[in-house]
Protein backbone atom coordinates (compact mmCIF):
# COMPACT_ATOMS: atom_id res chain seq x y z
CA UNK A 1 0.00 0.00 0.00
CA UNK A 2 1.06 2.94 -0.80
CA UNK A 3 1.97 5.84 1.62
CA UNK A 4 1.48 8.88 -0.89
CA UNK A 5 -2.25 8.72 0.02
CA UNK A 6 -1.98 9.28 3.55
CA UNK A 7 0.08 12.36 2.81
CA UNK A 8 -1.90 13.63 0.74
CA UNK A 9 -4.93 13.48 2.56
CA UNK A 10 -2.64 14.75 5.59
CA UNK A 11 -1.39 18.39 3.23
CA UNK A 12 -5.24 19.36 2.16
CA UNK A 13 -6.73 18.64 5.78
CA UNK A 14 -3.62 20.54 7.15
CA UNK A 15 -4.20 23.46 4.35
CA UNK A 16 -8.37 23.57 4.96
CA UNK A 17 -7.38 24.55 8.86
CA UNK A 18 -4.92 26.89 8.13
CA UNK A 19 -7.50 28.66 5.76
CA UNK A 20 -10.11 27.94 8.78
CA UNK A 21 -7.65 29.50 11.23
CA UNK A 22 -6.97 32.71 8.94
CA UNK A 23 -10.76 33.35 7.89
CA UNK A 24 -13.14 32.36 11.00
CA UNK A 25 -13.70 35.40 13.38
CA UNK A 26 -15.46 33.06 15.63
CA UNK A 27 -13.01 32.15 18.42
CA UNK A 28 -14.12 28.65 19.27
CA UNK A 29 -14.21 28.29 15.42
CA UNK A 30 -10.43 28.70 15.28
CA UNK A 31 -10.09 26.43 18.02
CA UNK A 32 -11.83 23.69 16.02
CA UNK A 33 -9.80 24.86 12.63
CA UNK A 34 -6.11 24.21 14.81
CA UNK A 35 -7.46 20.92 15.32
CA UNK A 36 -7.77 20.22 12.02
CA UNK A 37 -4.05 21.04 11.54
CA UNK A 38 -3.03 18.42 14.27
CA UNK A 39 -5.12 16.17 13.02
CA UNK A 40 -3.52 16.32 9.85
CA UNK A 41 -0.10 15.96 11.43
CA UNK A 42 -1.37 12.49 13.27
CA UNK A 43 -2.35 11.44 10.27
CA UNK A 44 1.11 11.54 8.84
CA UNK A 45 2.95 10.18 11.94
CA UNK A 46 0.64 7.14 11.93
CA UNK A 47 1.58 6.67 7.84
CA UNK A 48 5.04 7.09 8.50
CA UNK A 49 4.93 4.78 11.40
CA UNK A 50 2.70 2.03 9.76
CA UNK A 51 4.97 2.02 6.81
CA UNK A 52 8.31 2.14 8.77
CA UNK A 53 7.34 -0.37 11.24
CA UNK A 54 8.45 2.12 13.73
CA UNK A 55 5.40 2.03 16.82
CA UNK A 56 7.44 5.40 18.11
CA UNK A 57 5.69 7.51 15.91
CA UNK A 58 1.90 6.27 17.94
CA UNK A 59 3.55 7.35 20.59
CA UNK A 60 3.61 10.88 19.19
CA UNK A 61 0.57 10.86 17.95
CA UNK A 62 -0.31 10.00 21.80
CA UNK A 63 1.44 13.19 22.62
CA UNK A 64 0.15 15.33 20.39
CA UNK A 65 -3.41 14.03 21.24
CA UNK A 66 -2.15 15.14 24.91
CA UNK A 67 -1.59 18.42 24.03
CA UNK A 68 -3.99 19.30 22.09
CA UNK A 69 -6.46 18.28 24.84
CA UNK A 70 -4.83 21.05 26.89
CA UNK A 71 -4.51 23.22 24.03
CA UNK A 72 -8.46 23.24 23.73
CA UNK A 73 -8.65 23.28 27.81
CA UNK A 74 -6.97 26.64 27.80
CA UNK A 75 -8.20 28.43 24.71
CA UNK A 76 -11.58 28.12 25.62
CA UNK A 77 -11.33 29.29 28.96
CA UNK A 78 -9.49 32.50 27.11
CA UNK A 79 -12.08 32.58 24.74
CA UNK A 80 -14.82 32.84 27.97
CA UNK A 81 -12.98 35.20 29.05
CA UNK A 82 -12.83 37.30 26.06
CA UNK A 83 -16.88 36.83 25.87
CA UNK A 84 -17.10 37.92 29.73
CA UNK A 85 -15.10 41.04 29.46
CA UNK A 86 -16.22 42.07 25.63
CA UNK A 87 -20.26 40.34 25.12
CA UNK A 88 -18.69 38.71 21.62
CA UNK A 89 -16.27 35.96 20.48
CA UNK A 90 -15.43 38.00 17.61
CA UNK A 91 -11.81 37.73 17.09
CA UNK A 92 -11.43 40.59 15.16
CA UNK A 93 -12.97 42.90 17.91
CA UNK A 94 -9.73 41.78 19.94
CA UNK A 95 -7.54 44.63 18.66
CA UNK A 96 -6.38 46.01 22.22
CA UNK A 97 -2.91 45.47 20.77
CA UNK A 98 -2.88 47.16 17.42
CA UNK A 99 -0.32 49.67 16.50
CA UNK B 1 -10.07 -3.42 -0.40
CA UNK B 2 -7.66 -0.88 1.46
CA UNK B 3 -8.36 1.65 -1.12
CA UNK B 4 -11.69 1.70 -0.39
CA UNK B 5 -11.61 2.13 3.19
CA UNK B 6 -9.16 4.85 2.48
CA UNK B 7 -11.61 6.29 0.05
CA UNK B 8 -14.59 6.52 2.07
CA UNK B 9 -12.44 7.09 5.28
CA UNK B 10 -10.84 10.41 3.34
CA UNK B 11 -14.32 11.16 2.18
CA UNK B 12 -15.31 11.77 5.47
CA UNK B 13 -12.52 13.55 6.90
CA UNK B 14 -12.38 15.97 3.80
CA UNK B 15 -16.24 16.60 4.26
CA UNK B 16 -15.97 16.89 7.97
CA UNK B 17 -13.09 19.21 7.42
CA UNK B 18 -14.82 21.90 5.24
CA UNK B 19 -18.14 21.72 7.22
CA UNK B 20 -15.76 22.69 9.99
CA UNK B 21 -14.39 25.77 7.76
CA UNK B 22 -17.32 26.79 5.84
CA UNK B 23 -20.95 25.89 8.67
CA UNK B 24 -22.52 29.47 10.06
CA UNK B 25 -23.61 27.47 13.13
CA UNK B 26 -21.02 26.65 15.48
CA UNK B 27 -23.13 23.56 16.52
CA UNK B 28 -22.97 22.14 12.59
CA UNK B 29 -19.14 23.24 12.90
CA UNK B 30 -18.87 20.47 15.84
CA UNK B 31 -20.66 17.87 14.46
CA UNK B 32 -18.57 18.09 10.92
CA UNK B 33 -15.67 18.15 13.28
CA UNK B 34 -16.90 14.55 14.97
CA UNK B 35 -17.55 13.30 11.23
CA UNK B 36 -13.95 14.16 10.50
CA UNK B 37 -12.10 12.86 13.91
CA UNK B 38 -14.21 9.52 13.30
CA UNK B 39 -12.57 9.35 9.58
CA UNK B 40 -9.16 9.77 11.02
CA UNK B 41 -9.93 7.22 13.71
CA UNK B 42 -11.40 4.78 10.82
CA UNK B 43 -7.46 4.97 8.74
CA UNK B 44 -5.97 4.67 12.18
CA UNK B 45 -7.37 1.25 12.75
CA UNK B 46 -6.79 0.53 8.76
CA UNK B 47 -2.95 1.41 9.48
CA UNK B 48 -3.42 -1.01 12.71
CA UNK B 49 -2.96 1.79 15.52
CA UNK B 50 -5.79 -0.02 17.08
CA UNK B 51 -4.94 1.90 20.48
CA UNK B 52 -4.74 5.07 18.60
CA UNK B 53 -8.17 4.76 17.25
CA UNK B 54 -9.28 4.16 20.68
CA UNK B 55 -8.06 7.29 21.78
CA UNK B 56 -8.97 9.11 18.91
CA UNK B 57 -12.36 8.54 19.75
CA UNK B 58 -12.97 8.48 23.07
CA UNK B 59 -10.18 11.50 23.91
CA UNK B 60 -11.55 13.41 20.52
CA UNK B 61 -14.63 12.77 19.55
CA UNK B 62 -15.57 12.40 23.44
CA UNK B 63 -14.09 14.77 26.03
CA UNK B 64 -12.71 17.51 23.21
CA UNK B 65 -16.10 17.87 21.36
CA UNK B 66 -18.05 18.00 24.24
CA UNK B 67 -15.96 20.64 25.66
CA UNK B 68 -16.30 22.44 22.49
CA UNK B 69 -20.18 21.82 22.55
CA UNK B 70 -20.39 23.19 26.23
CA UNK B 71 -18.63 26.08 25.65
CA UNK B 72 -20.85 27.04 22.44
CA UNK B 73 -24.09 26.32 24.35
CA UNK B 74 -23.09 28.48 27.15
CA UNK B 75 -21.88 31.67 24.70
CA UNK B 76 -25.25 31.05 22.67
CA UNK B 77 -25.64 29.03 19.55
CA UNK B 78 -27.99 31.94 18.14
CA UNK B 79 -25.03 33.60 17.49
CA UNK B 80 -24.39 32.73 13.75
CA UNK B 81 -20.97 33.84 12.11
CA UNK B 82 -21.53 36.19 8.92
CA UNK B 83 -19.75 35.05 6.99
CA UNK B 84 -20.41 37.48 4.18
CA UNK B 85 -19.11 40.83 5.30
CA UNK B 86 -15.50 40.98 4.90
CA UNK B 87 -14.00 40.10 8.30
CA UNK B 88 -10.75 41.90 7.82
CA UNK B 89 -9.97 43.96 4.57
CA UNK B 90 -8.00 41.68 2.68
CA UNK B 91 -8.38 38.91 5.40
CA UNK B 92 -10.73 35.79 3.13
CA UNK B 93 -8.88 36.33 0.38
CA UNK B 94 -5.36 35.93 2.18
CA UNK B 95 -6.70 32.89 3.82
CA UNK B 96 -7.60 31.72 0.52
CA UNK B 97 -4.02 31.92 -0.79
CA UNK B 98 -2.22 30.91 2.14
CA UNK B 99 -4.34 27.76 2.14
CA UNK B 100 -3.92 27.50 -1.35
CA UNK B 101 -0.35 27.80 -1.56
CA UNK B 102 0.23 25.71 1.33
CA UNK B 103 -1.73 23.13 0.24
CA UNK B 104 -0.03 23.35 -3.78
CA UNK B 105 3.44 23.15 -2.02
CA UNK B 106 2.35 20.10 0.62
CA UNK B 107 0.76 18.30 -2.53
CA UNK B 108 3.90 19.30 -4.90
CA UNK B 109 6.00 18.10 -2.07
CA UNK B 110 4.20 14.55 -2.04
CA UNK B 111 4.26 14.22 -5.35
CA UNK B 112 7.72 14.83 -7.24
CA UNK B 113 9.26 12.40 -4.10
CA UNK B 114 7.74 9.71 -4.23
CA UNK B 115 7.74 7.76 -0.79
CA UNK B 116 6.54 4.02 -1.04
CA UNK B 117 6.14 0.56 -0.11
CA UNK B 118 4.42 -2.10 1.53
CA UNK B 119 3.70 -1.45 5.43
CA UNK B 120 5.99 -3.35 7.79
CA UNK B 121 4.58 -3.38 11.29
CA UNK B 122 2.12 -5.91 11.49
CA UNK B 123 -0.08 -5.85 14.94
CA UNK B 124 2.49 -7.82 16.18
CA UNK B 125 6.01 -6.98 16.55
CA UNK B 126 8.82 -9.89 16.62
CA UNK B 127 8.67 -10.58 20.05
CA UNK B 128 4.39 -11.09 20.05
CA UNK B 129 3.66 -8.47 21.83
CA UNK B 130 0.24 -7.04 20.63
CA UNK B 131 -0.20 -3.14 19.74
CA UNK B 132 -0.98 -1.27 23.51
CA UNK B 133 1.68 -3.70 24.72
CA UNK B 134 4.46 -2.07 22.84
CA UNK B 135 3.03 1.65 22.89
CA UNK B 136 2.70 0.76 26.55
CA UNK B 137 6.81 -0.69 26.75
CA UNK B 138 7.90 2.33 24.38
CA UNK B 139 6.08 4.80 26.77
CA UNK B 140 7.32 3.85 29.87
CA UNK B 141 11.02 3.14 28.89
CA UNK B 142 11.97 5.21 26.07
CA UNK B 143 9.75 8.37 26.18
CA UNK B 144 9.36 8.35 30.12
CA UNK B 145 10.55 11.59 30.52
CA UNK B 146 8.38 13.25 27.84
CA UNK B 147 5.51 11.35 29.56
CA UNK B 148 6.19 13.02 32.77
CA UNK B 149 6.78 16.50 31.24
CA UNK B 150 3.45 15.74 29.70
CA UNK B 151 1.75 15.45 32.94
CA UNK B 152 3.04 18.28 34.04
CA UNK B 153 1.63 20.55 31.26
CA UNK B 154 -1.70 18.71 31.60
CA UNK B 155 -1.54 19.95 35.17
CA UNK B 156 -0.59 23.32 34.36
CA UNK B 157 -3.37 23.47 32.01
CA UNK B 158 -6.01 22.44 34.24
CA UNK B 159 -4.74 25.27 37.03
CA UNK B 160 -4.37 27.73 34.12
CA UNK B 161 -8.23 26.63 32.61
CA UNK B 162 -9.58 27.38 36.29
CA UNK B 163 -7.72 30.61 37.04
CA UNK B 164 -8.81 32.02 33.55
CA UNK B 165 -12.63 30.96 33.97
CA UNK B 166 -12.82 31.60 37.68
CA UNK B 167 -15.47 34.71 38.08
CA UNK B 168 -14.19 37.26 40.32
CA UNK B 169 -15.94 37.89 43.16
CA UNK B 170 -15.66 42.14 43.01
CA UNK B 171 -16.45 41.92 39.12
CA UNK B 172 -19.70 39.67 39.95
CA UNK B 173 -21.40 42.85 41.02
CA UNK B 174 -20.96 44.60 37.61
CA UNK B 175 -21.63 41.82 35.41
CA UNK B 176 -25.09 41.39 36.67
CA UNK B 177 -26.50 43.47 33.52
CA UNK B 178 -30.22 42.65 32.26
CA UNK B 179 -30.51 39.94 29.57
CA UNK B 180 -31.75 42.11 26.70
CA UNK B 181 -28.06 43.84 26.94
CA UNK B 182 -27.00 40.45 25.32
CA UNK B 183 -28.24 40.36 22.22
CA UNK B 184 -27.03 44.21 21.29
CA UNK B 185 -24.06 42.90 19.54
CA UNK B 186 -25.13 41.14 16.09
CA UNK B 187 -21.27 40.88 15.73
CA UNK B 188 -20.85 43.61 12.85
CA UNK B 189 -17.40 44.87 12.78
CA UNK B 190 -18.54 48.44 13.20
CA UNK B 191 -18.78 49.02 16.44
CA UNK B 192 -15.12 47.15 18.02
CA UNK B 193 -14.82 49.82 20.65
CA UNK B 194 -18.02 49.99 21.93
CA UNK B 195 -17.86 47.20 24.75
CA UNK B 196 -14.51 48.42 25.65
CA UNK B 197 -16.08 51.85 27.11
CA UNK B 198 -18.79 50.46 28.18
CA UNK B 199 -16.73 48.36 30.99
CA UNK B 200 -14.08 50.52 31.24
Amino acid sequence: MLLNQFLLLGAVLFSVGVYGVIARRNGVAVLMSIELILNAVNINLIAFSAMDGAIAGQVFALFVIAIAAAEVGVGLAIVLVIYRNRRSIDLDEVDLMRG
Amino acid sequence: MEYAVFAVAAIIVLAGAFGVVVSRNPVHAALSLVATLFGVAVLFVAQEAHFLAAVQVIVYAGAIVVLFLFVIMLLGVDRADDLDTEPLIGQRPAAVLAGLALGGALVAVVVTSTVTGAPRSGAEDSAGADNVTQIGRLLFTEHLFAFEATSVLLVIAVVGAVVLARRRRIEEIDREEPVTDLGRDDGSAGDADEPVEEHA
